[in-house]
């Protein structure tokens, strides 16, 4: 979006998200959701460190972004009734 | 009004005047009346701002860096230590780009201890990306802090600004200063409005992370503001002048110079004596002038090279870089660089000891002798106590 | 006790939201997986709502929000040094003030380096100008971002790149009592908390909020780096830290210390050791040490709030 510095702002703020960054990419393992064993305790949601864990609304089962989800695995060691294992991505 | 004032009087009045909104202070000797003064002016009424005492240099800075974000008109004062306490956050303000003006009783650092007037604080600082002013006068610089805040609040220029002031010789005497109007202040000075601002409603990161990949980008433009600061500080000055009815010819006021021989560059109050000693030399038939350095960041390269023509430049430096002569020195002869003129360095005023009529006498004669035998040596500490009877 | 990490699951009715729904905080920061620091500030946000303004050092706290032109928060932000975040935070403030934006929450969000080290002065002197903000101190026990060099806040014992074992990690005291010198020092409210007790995190972020002057929030963030544990255990680690007094939860407030979780059956420490490779140099003897210094920590807290109740 900048081209030269002519373009920049006056001083340096911020314009975009990190939303563009696609931290997913760091990932050696996958959290796989196995909606049948999920309580929607949100324990997931609630301390997955990169607001990777998606539950819109109240009621709804936990879906993974994982155009984001770094593969920590917290939401796996932590999940209750061990509904969310981590599967190697393939090389 | 004319009020007999010190500098330093003179510089809080100035950042009342200015209508500053908050201020962050700390006691230094010889800045500490100015703190002082504006608590009495908070604590009285006088001053809508918001006071912050604050634990050291280095806090008072990173919280005016704070305030300024949010788009308030920011004030502190320092000198010596606390001015190289701060050095780290200098680079800071300058860096995220926040105009903050700020008053310099310019004096030793140690050790060993000196409590004393000389430049050498200020000068440690010439490179963190701060505009320099140095003041020859009271009046001075009460105008100079106006001028900071117009200058530095320019959207084109966005830098902060030291105005600097010789400890002990302005900031505690007393001489006879104007004071502007409220209305006529108002005028020349609008309110800070700065763009962009922090917003709450559109939550931005300021200062942030950058990688090597714009890095450069954004020095550049520091770099190419600090440059077009030069005209600002012109305009700021002539309109100064239109407004208040004086002003002192941009970035170096060339003292009877036009047909001088030679010419001694000189910077903050011992230009004064330099130009009574031109008039009484100029008396006996000595074509001598004073180019008194107005401002020394950005550096008045331009200006410098019009003196090209002089014979003989003399620089002199209230300070001294240990290296390779003062920095003043250094700059000026590297802004003539390609003419054939003779350039010397001489150093004094150190730690409180005086510039007087006859040092600066001396130097005018030394560089008249150099106009016809050449030069004696690149640098002359004058009045140094080194047994020659010279002084 | 109240619902600490995968204990959640036990109490709480399914399909309900136990802490605030609204997101402050966007994916795709910057810091490693498994990260304590982007828990709690998602948490505290969450707690703080969106008219907070926030300040940031050096640490990893300035490198997880993004590299410009991104960011990763929904607040504004502002960086500066390493050693000014609570003299910041007052300069915020006072500009807010000034400005008559006084329903703004300033937050100063600093490591345990840039606070109980060399922050500790601008940190005093913001509580001494009375400055209405919140300052938290993520603790993640070193100067990680430089790669885990031992600060005033490592626990003794631990390795780190500058406590890297034998003589010397006895000469260290251990753990500068950041609180407890805060109360001293005037503080209005106190309190430790911990990323794997979210509610208790969210209620003393809001009680902070809710009272005036500068408050101050202790938070255990650990870090899968520094502490040389598997990512996934955070949560595990940080509420075994509770579990086993490693890390107790209390507050100070309206001039009182009180626990703000109670230990029941307090597990050995070993338990929360055994986890972290940055403890697997110690021998049986110096865990034992450890096992000590924390019951007297604790029998000294003990104290500490019977007689700030008299
Ligand atoms: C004056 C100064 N000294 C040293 C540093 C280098 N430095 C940057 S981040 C950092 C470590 C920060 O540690 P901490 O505050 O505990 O935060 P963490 O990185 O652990 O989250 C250090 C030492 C600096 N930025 N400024
Ligand atoms: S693996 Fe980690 S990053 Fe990915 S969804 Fe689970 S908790 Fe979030
Ligand atoms: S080094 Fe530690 S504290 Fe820093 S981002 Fe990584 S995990 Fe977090
Ligand atoms: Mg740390």
């Amino acid at each position: 979006m900048y081209e030269t510095y002519r373009d920049l702002p006056p001083i340096q703020i911020t314009t975009e998200s990190t939303k563009g960054n696609q931290t997913g990419t760091w990932r050696t393992f996958r959290p796989v959701i196995d909606l049948d064993k999920c309580d929607r305790c949100y324990t997931c949601w609630i301390f997955c460190p990169d607001v990777s864990i998606i539950v819109e609304e109240e009621g709804d089962y936990p879906s993974i972004d994982l155009i984001h989800c770094k593969g920590c695995g917290i939401c796996a060691n932590d999940c209750g009734p061990g509904a969310i294992t981590m599967e190697r991505e393939p090389l | 009004m004319i009020d007999a004032l010190t500098a330093n009087q003179a510089a809080a009045i100035a950042a009342k005047l200015a209508r500053i909104e908050v201020a962050a202070v700390y006691p230094i000797t010889p800045q500490t009346t100015i703190s002082e003064m504006m608590a009495e002016m908070v604590s009285r009424g006088e001053l809508d701002a918001r006071f912050m005492l604050m634990e050291s240099e280095h806090s008072a800075m990173s919280a005016l860096i704070g305030a300024s974000y949010v788009g308030a008109r920011t004030f502190t004062a320092t000198s010596s230590h606390g001015l190289a306490l701060m050095h780290e956050v200098l680079m800071w303000a300058s860096g995220v780009r926040r105009p903050i003006v700020m008053p310099v009783a310019a004096r030793t650092i140690g050790g060993p201890w000196n409590i004393w007037g000389e430049h050498m604080d200020v000068i440690t600082e010439r490179d963190v990306g701060w505009m320099q002013f140095y003041c020859e006068n009271n009046q001075e610089v009460l105008d100079t802090v106006l001028m900071a805040y117009k200058v530095s609040e320019d959207p084109s220029v966005m830098l902060p600004a030291m105005v600097v002031i010789d400890g002990f010789i302005l900031t505690h005497t007393v001489d006879a200063v104007s004071v502007p109007e409220q209305h006529l202040v108002d005028e020349y000075l609008p309110s800070f409005n700065p763009d962009p601002v922090l917003n709450i409603d559109d939550p931005r990161r300021f200062g942030g992370l950058i990688m090597p990949d714009w890095w450069t980008e954004f020095r550049y433009r520091i770099a190419l503001d600090m440059e077009g600061a030069k005209k600002r500080i012109q305009e700021a000055d002539a309109e100064f002048g239109k407004i208040f009815g004086r002003n002192y010819g941009g970035l170096v006021e060339n003292y009877r110079t036009d047909d001088a021989d030679v010419v001694l560059v000189i910077a903050g109050s011992a230009a004064g004596t330099a130009k009574e000693v031109v008039d009484h030399l100029r008396d006996e038939g000595l074509r001598v002038g004073v180019a008194r350095m107005r401002v020394f960041r950005p550096f008045p390269s331009e200006e410098i090279a019009e003196l090209n023509s002089k014979d003989v430049i003399g620089v002199f430096d209230r300070s001294y870089t240990f290296g390779d002569g003062g920095a003043m020195f250094n700059e000026v002869r590297s802004a003539m660089h390609g003419s054939d003129n003779i350039i010397k360095n001489y150093v004094g005023g150190l730690g409180g000891r005086d510039v007087t009529a006859a040092h600066i006498e001396w130097i005018f004669r030394n560089m008249l002798d150099i106009l016809d035998n050449g030069l004696d040596r690149k640098i002359e500490w004058v009045g140094l106590r080194d047994g020659s009877g010279r002084w | 006790m109240a619902r600490g990490g995968g204990e959640l699951i036990r109490e709480h009715m399914s399909g309900k939201f136990i802490i605030p729904r609204e997101e402050l905080m966007h994916p795709g920061h910057s810091a490693c997986p498994g990260c304590g620091e982007p828990i709690a500030m998602r948490l505290l946000l969450k707690a703080l709502g969106p008219r907070t303004v926030m300040n940031v050092p050096a640490g990893c706290c300035a490198v997880i929000p993004g590299v410009w032109p991104r960011y990763s928060l929904k607040i504004p932000l502002i960086d500066h040094a390493f050693e000014c975040t609570g003299a910041t935070s007052s300069g915020i403030r006072a500009a807010l003030d000034a400005k008559g934006m006084n329903d703004i929450t300033v937050v100063g969000w600093a490591g345990d380096g840039g606070t109980v080290d060399i922050g500790l002065q601008s940190l005093s002197g913001a509580i001494d100008r009375g400055t209405d903000f919140l300052y938290v101190m993520y603790d993640n026990e070193a100067y990680m971002n430089t790669g885990s060099q031992c600060s005033g806040s490592t626990p003794w014992g631990a390795w780190t790149t500058t406590t890297p074992g034998g003589n010397e990690i006895s000469h260290r005291t251990g753990k500068k009592r950041i609180l407890e010198m805060l109360v001293e020092n005037g503080i209005s409210y106190a309190a430790t908390v911990n990323i794997a007790f979210p509610e208790d995190l969210i209620k003393r972020a809001q009680i902070a909020q809710s009272i005036r002057g500068p408050k101050f929030l202790h938070i255990l963030s650990p870090c899968p780096s520094g502490w040389k544990m598997d990512p996934s255990k955070t949560v595990e680690v940080a509420k075994l830290a509770t579990q086993t007094g490693m890390f107790p939860l209390y507050e100070y407030r309206d001039s009182q210390y009180q626990f703000t979780e109670e230990i029941k059956d307090r597990k050995p420490v070993e338990e929360y050791l055994r986890l972290q490779r940055r403890f697997r140099h110690l021998s049986p003897t110096q865990i034992s040490e450890i096992q000590n210094l924390v019951d007297n920590r604790l029998r000294e807290l003990d104290a500490r709030m019977e007689a700030s109740r008299k």
